[in-house]
């Protein structure tokens, strides 16, 4: 996890530079969303007028879904109600006492720092000493801009990319996923604040994995960030999503979009660690994670690929999908998602096959613990112009204890007879016996459930890259504390 | 003292009272035997002994290296030299052979307060240990046990005690569904442990194993109690006569 936490302290160690406001008192908006606090949003970004009038067109949208039809309610979860009047939408990191010392920090809170193996510097940071206020949506890219630049990667915040590279924006903004998609995105697309914007020419292979690490702060505020990354012709590209937050008591709404664009030849490969407070074990507080990916195969030969490891958030609400749109492409979906406490996840993916020959593989390990409810939504689609298109799909899930719950919903529609489709499915429990073997050699309780899970992910984890594999490995230990009595 | 002493043993499963009043003493250096029909309580003793929790204790004592085994959590145990060769050897996916050894003599090692083996001292020991079991070297990143032939995973048991160096080594029914020559190579693996420091607790229901693994002891065990002890001798005696006892021992009929 080396690279991670370099450029984490990185940041730590640097003057606030990015993003908000200094006076962040000043900068808050009221509860509530209108028009004007969309308008006062792309004010204070200094937005160009046709990003307002993309913004308000999607709010405009959200509003008739809302009055509508309202949410969507198909997902396996309980929710409950939100009242998106009572959030604000535009806050700068609400500033709470600084505390002085690690000593003042939960030490709850550290010793899962501590476990995690984040040394003390990236204890501090992560703990909100000092540095609270940096870390809204933040990319690190400025950490290797210049080298990056040299290449022509552009590697850059959202807001940055709006004044700097419109042409880009304007083609490839809301074409994977429109405003119109889904309740969420529609919301996103009028409030988001932030985000990265990666840009890989004609060619060229990204010669480090680009990482941004998400961080709820402030309370009482929604996270909407927004990333696009494009890889022209030929590009390959490696991206890192890392998501933490402290919020301890209460519930906070993240409404993400990411959109991959991958012309011909080129590769994207997206990998996510998820870990927004989860609530407690009561299930009071934990972030509502609603968010869609979804990448667009666009060009012949062209790879899509989504990796995730989602322990954290209270609720899980997330489909990292392809559009197989150009011949002969590629897209992968691979996932691990653990539920313990009270923790939902609907999580899956969807694969659309339009091109022909095209081709794409899903890998689902669903772990439920405690009375966590844990579901598996996948649609794999091939469209009549998709000769000779491909899937393989393999759905595991697993149980510890007796009280959590496990679910599959697979969709599957195919309208073009040369298609080869490949379904397994498996759900298992972790027996006593299983236990019982590790124990007998000596392992604890806890170390085993935590090897016998490890084991179970590991066909996805090898797709991580190495730093995040370990990263994830240790969270699924952390995130598993308590799952046996 | 005694390496483990078993006073007046009581276990029960689902509430059903299995072990009913088992006296045993093993000595650091023995191999003690333990047969007896289907039934009779064998691998409930082996059970109670690794500490499983599915079975409880309802009265009795057991002493191990001076220690109360009976308050031992299975990893306690485990870690103080208890080792239970599984008569069904449990799949682990995806965790590889080598690295779930090499954790487990690493959880041992630290609750002795030793440094935890690196993957360069550790592979070349299992590696080595490997081939007295003549075991192929693709084991070595196989899951654990999945996969295998029911002769390999009893090896593979065989090899993890190698790797332990328990104080007590329990066979339970390690020679169920081995063909001859898998018996041949697990005798091998267990004589080559034998020493004056280690004790061997082989519960089997044939004489077989005992041809190749040559008991200092041997026990029958019925009706959840030692009805008969003696030499190796008594073992081949069995062989011809059964479990039935001899009148003198035990008066009563014996439930089936």
């Amino acid at each position: 996890m080396s690279s991670t936490v370099d450029t984490i302290r990185g940041l730590a160690e640097q003057d606030y530079k990015w993003g908000f406001i200094t006076d962040i008192a000043e900068d808050r908006a009221p509860k509530g969303l209108s028009e004007d606090i969309v308008r006062l949003i792309s004010a204070r970004k200094g937005e160009p007028e046709w990003m307002l009038e993309w913004r308000l067109n999607a709010l405009r949208h959200w509003f008739r879904m809302a009055k509508e039809e309202g949410a969507p309610t198909w997902a396996n979860l309980t929710i409950a109600p939100i009242d998106y009047q009572n959030i604000s939408y535009y806050s700068a990191p609400k500033k709470k006492p600084q505390l002085e010392s690690l000593d003042q920090v939960d030490p709850e809170l550290l010793r899962t720092y501590e476990k995690l193996g984040i040394p003390l510097n990236e204890q501090k940071l992560f703990s909100g000493v000092a540095v609270d206020a940096v870390f809204d949506s933040v990319s690190v890219a400025t950490t290797f801009k210049g080298k990056l630049a040299e290449m022509g990667v552009i590697f850059c915040s959202f807001s940055e990319a709006v004044q700097k590279h419109p042409d880009l924006i304007k083609k490839y903004l809301g074409s994977v996923v429109p405003h119109t998609d889904n309740f969420y995105a529609a919301l996103n697309a009028a409030v988001f604040t932030d985000g990265s914007f990666v840009y890989v020419p004609k060619g060229v292979r990204c010669p480090m994995e680009l990482s941004t690490y998400f961080r709820i702060n402030a309370a009482e505020t929604g996270q909407f960030e927004r990333t696009l990354i494009v890889a022209d012709e030929g590009a390959y590209v490696s991206y890192l999503e890392g998501c933490t937050a402290p919020i301890r008591d209460e519930n906070q709404l993240h409404a993400a979009v990411v959109e991959l664009i991958a012309l011909d030849n080129a590769q994207i490969k997206y990998s996510t660690v998820q870990n927004w407070y989860p609530g407690d074990k009561e299930g009071r507080g934990g972030i509502y994670n609603f968010v869609t990916k979804r990448g667009k195969c666009l060009g012949v030969n062209s790879k899509i690929s989504w990796t995730q490891v989602e322990t954290g958030s209270a609720i899980t609400w997330k489909y990292p999908s392809c559009i197989l749109q150009g011949d002969n492409s590629v897209g992968e979906f691979y996932s691990v998602a653990l539920t313990n406490n009270r923790q939902q996840a609907d999580t899956g993916t969807k694969m659309i096959h339009i091109g022909k020959n095209t081709r794409s593989t899903i890998v689902s390990k669903g772990i439920s613990a405690g009375y966590g409810q844990n579901t598996y939504r996948g649609q794999v689609k091939i469209l009549k112009s998709a000769t000779g298109a491909r899937n393989y799909t393999q759905c595991d899930s697993l149980l510890i204890g007796d009280r959590c719950g496990a679910h599959t919903f697979p969709y599957i529609e195919v309208r073009n007879a040369s298609a080869r489709m490949e379904h397994e499915a498996s759900t298992s429990k972790i027996g006593e016996n299983q236990l019982f073997y590790l124990r007998q050699r000596g392992l604890t309780a806890e170390n085993a459930v935590s090897m016998i899970v490890n084991g179970f992910c590991k066909t996805v984890f090898k797709e991580l890259p190495m730093e995040f594999a370990v990263e994830a490995q240790k969270l699924l230990g952390v995130s598993l504390e308590g799952s046996v009595g | 003292m005694a390496l483990l002493e078993i006073q007046d043993l009581h276990a029960s499963v689902d509430g059903h009272e299995i072990l009913k009043g088992l006296n045993l003493t093993v000595n650091a250096g023995e191999v003690h035997s333990i047969m007896g029909p289907n039934g009779s309580g064998k691998s409930t003793l082996a059970a109670v002994l690794a500490r499983r929790e599915t079975y409880q204790v309802t009265g009795g004592r057991v002493l191990f290296n001076g220690k109360d085994l009976l308050e031992m959590k299975p990893e306690d145990a485990a870690c103080e030299g208890v080792f239970l060769a599984f008569q069904y050897p449990v799949e682990i996916p995806g965790i590889g052979n080598a690295y779930f050894v090499r954790s487990a003599m690493n959880a041992i090692r630290k609750f002795h307060g030793q440094d935890e083996l690196d993957a360069m001292d550790f592979l070349p020991l299992y590696k080595e240990r490997m081939k007295i079991l003549e075991m192929d070297d693709k084991l070595v990143n196989r899951s654990v046990n999945e996969g295998f032939s029911g002769g390999e995973k009893k090896r593979n048991e065989i090899l993890q005690m190698a790797m332990l160096e328990p104080k007590l080594a329990i066979l339970d029914e390690t020679d169920s569904g081995l063909d001859i020559d898998a018996l041949r190579i697990v005798a091998k693996g267990v004589n080559a442990m034998r020493g004056p420091d280690r004790a061997f607790l082989v519960i089997t229901h044939y004489q077989r194993l005992l041809d190749y693994i040559t008991p200092d002891f041997v026990h029958v065990l019925v009706d959840g109690k030692i009805v008969r002890s003696g030499g190796p001798e008594l073992a081949l005696e069995l062989e011809d006569t059964g479990y039935g006892p001899s009148e003198a021992d035990v008066p009563q009929v014996l439930p089936a």
